[in-house]
């Protein structure tokens, strides 16, 4: 059975690359200058680049994050949908049309036009590149991850694919096949959840009122390095052992077994008023050093699932204490800025030709996004009840949600899955090697490159980037890094954003601000990530409550200060040199 | 520093200053309205989180519907700036203050 499925997602998946490179050395065949490699040559239709904002930024992060969370903990992970839309409001309101009228290839240009200052370039093509690796090593693990259960390959080969496949379509025509990859694939996922979706509404929820689907699972490691699941070797033959796949429902309102097609309000208010089974987990060292993890289930209300402070990560908010309420603030704080303060969005607003299409294509990606947005509270609480879930891996859930209504369906949602990571790849590869070229080496190292070299050198960091990315995909295999995700957004809201709105909006801005700005708020939201308690237990293994700041998500002390430090730093300089105002 | 050699002058061609400034106006507005609702949803989920347990009709409780209603906002916006930006562009185009390169090949600006 697995075998078949592995064998259709590989043709579905190999079908997908095989268009996706296609259509590259076809693109590729027509891209000539620095501008069409970079900015397709502002010539993409709007509606192609609204889709294509909702392929660049739903990322595995999005979509296999958090299903997996809200299949996991409810609410909570929609808490993350939420913050992640809000970000286009600031997006198209504020950023967009400023952004495409006053820049051409990277957003340091915007930042930079009028003031011609290498400083700028420096500090903005830093902030790209770091924000752009943050980016980029959970999609790679990501890759990696995915092709183990789905293909039954190491991790390391779903690195190599797909920073080969990424690499390929990013060295033929940069930008222009990027866009169409991100665009069919953010078509794709949307019109795939929402069948997923349909299809959930149209099962229902079912009772599963088994003995044995009550009952505990153990993983146990020993000391010799076995594993041993409910006692037995780990394995599917006979005597060896394997996790249950788990989530049902125990009782549904008014004693109903079954509650047949459900309409998509419907479906919350039989949520409701249903009982529905999570599992909790604990970890114990038994007496001869063997490490147990015993996964319990607990029957819990669906009004508590649909509501905020259920998970681990936001328990905080329904707790006494204030400095995980200051986290929480600060995490949706660092949604809302961070969309419009990263690279690989940003750039893309150079793909069209004018405002206005930098507008329509805004309001078309906020539609495709949000419409996936909401789609993700249905595929979460669809998972959570399908008895599909694999209790050791939360990524995994919207997947085998999908193959627990059809073998088809799995394969597809798993290609798409996998092609998601392509996506946003291609888009940071294409980001990053922009501040490369166009501001490291051109603006700020003053090196004087005719087009055709610029679009050549650009290819080679094109590859540069994708072989980083793929030693980084394989080295950080271990580690669970979605929080990276987060980290990026904190660190691109911190760096980028008071100088994009100070810039438009304030008048007395000097280049010596903006680079103040950038730098600082870079910085700050960096150390201050690197000595908080998140940290702590996830990189350095030690105890969170010994963390040097007092909350872990920066955003909320690193934003203001990014504002603060731009306006003081102008003030102080705006006299030394009138010209470099914002006229 | 902006690359203005070696292309053409059909990506330099924008909207009148007056126009963006309009469009920029009508973004702050937006986005206060948006930032508000966010904020508020923002703070109860923090120091209120028992309110969103509310449910104030249809059988939902306040988070999903105040979720949902925050992502459809959002949307109902974008449309109503695309439609406000969209008027200003047209009258500008008839006064001829935009230039024909401006306008989409669509016909809509």
């Amino acid at each position: 059975m697995i075998q078949q499925t592995s064998i259709l997602a590989i043709v579905v998946f190999g079908i997908f690359v095989a268009i996706t490179l296609g259509l590259s050395f076809y693109l590729g065949s027509k891209t000539r200058s620095a501008h069409s490699y970079f900015a397709a040559g502002g010539q993409i239709h709007w509606f192609v680049n609204g889709v294509a904002f909702a392929g660049d930024y739903l990322s595995a992060a999005s979509f296999l994050g958090i299903c997996g969370m809200i299949a996991f903990y409810g609410y909570d992970g929609f808490l993350y949908s939420i913050g992640y839309l809000a970000g286009w409001v600031v997006a198209l309101f504020v950023v967009a049309e400023p952004l495409r009228r006053l820049g051409k290839y990277t957003f340091a240009d915007a930042l930079d036009a009028k003031f011609h200052s290498r400083g700028i370039k420096l500090a903005a093509a830093i902030s790209t590149l770091v924000v752009s690796i943050f980016y980029l090593i959970p999609q790679m693990v990501g890759a990696g991850a995915l092709i183990q259960p789905l293909l039954q390959l190491p991790h390391w080969v779903g690195v190599v694919l797909v920073g080969a496949v990424v690499t390929t379509i990013v060295m033929t025509a940069g930008m222009a096949s990027t866009t169409y990859v991100q665009f069919l694939k953010g078509g794709l996922l949307v019109l795939f959840s929402f069948i997923l979706t349909v299809l959930i509404l149209q099962r229902g929820f079912v009772v599963d009122d088994r003995p044995e689907a009550m009952q505990s699972q153990t993983v146990a490691k020993t000391t010799k390095g076995e594993t041993l699941i409910n006692g037995l070797p780990k394995g599917s033959k006979e005597g060896q052992g394997k996790l249950r796949p788990v989530g049902h429902i125990s009782e549904l309102p008014n004693g109903a077994k079954e509650t047949g097609p459900l309409g998509p309000i419907e479906f919350f208010q039989v949520f409701r008023n249903s009982t529905v089974v999570l599992w909790k987990n604990s970890t114990t060292t038994t007496e001869d050093g063997s490490k147990v993890t015993t996964y319990a289930p607990s029957a819990t209300p669906g009004s508590a699932i649909l509501r905020p402070g259920q998970s681990p990560m936001f328990q905080g908010i329904r707790g006494n204490s204030l400095a995980p309420k200051i986290d929480f603030l600060s995490l949706m704080l660092a949604l809302f800025c961070g969309t419009a303060s990263l690279p690989h969005i940003l750039i893309r607003y150079y793909t069209v030709k004018d405002e206005a299409a930098a507008r329509k294509s805004t309001v078309v990606g906020i539609a495709t996004i949000g419409f996936f947005y909401v789609l993700t509270l249905y595929i979460g609480l669809g998972a959570m009840t399908s008895g599909a879930l694999d209790l050791t891996d939360t990524n995994m859930a919207a997947p085998l949600l999908a193959r627990s209504v059809g073998e088809l369906l799995f394969a597809m949602i798993s290609a798409i899955a996998f092609t998601t990571v392509l996506g946003t790849v291609s888009g940071l590869i294409v980001a990053a090697s922009g501040a490369v070229v166009h501001d490291l080496l051109t603006s700020f190292m003053q090196i004087k490159l005719n087009d055709h070299e610029k679009v050549r050198l650009g290819k080679f960091t094109a590859v540069a980037v994708g072989v980083i990315a793929m030693v980084l995909g394989i080295l950080f295999q271990k580690m669970n890094v979605s929080f990276l995700v987060g980290w990026a957004f904190s660190v691109a809201a911190s760096a980028n954003l008071p100088s994009l709105v100070m810039r438009l909006f304030w008048k007395g801005t000097t280049r010596q601000g903006i680079t103040a700005a950038v730098f600082v708020g870079m910085i700050s939201s960096l150390a201050w990530i690197l000595v908080s308690g998140e940290s702590f237990s996830k990189i350095y293994g030690l105890k969170p409550e010994d963390a040097w700041v007092p909350f872990s998500q920066p955003g909320i002390v690193t934003i203001p200060l990014g504002f603060i430090v731009l306006i003081a730093v102008s003030l102080a300089t705006r006299g030394r040199m009138e010209s470099d105002k914002v006229d | 520093m902006v690359d203005l050699s070696g292309h053409s002058a059909e990506d330099r061609q924008f909207e009148p200053e007056h126009i963006s400034q309009r469009n920029a106006r009508y973004g702050v507005i937006l986005f206060t309205v948006y930032l508000i609702l966010y904020a508020i949803f923002v703070l109860l989920n923090t120091f209120w989180p028992e309110v969103m347990d509310a449910v104030p009709f249809a059988g939902l409780n306040l988070s999903i519907l105040y979720g949902f209603g925050l992502i459809a906002m959002a949307l109902v916006l974008a449309l109503v700036y695309s439609w406000l930006c969209r008027g200003v562009n047209r009258t500008a185009e008839a006064s001829g203050m935009l230039s024909s390169k401006a306008t989409g090949k669509d016909g809509s600006v």
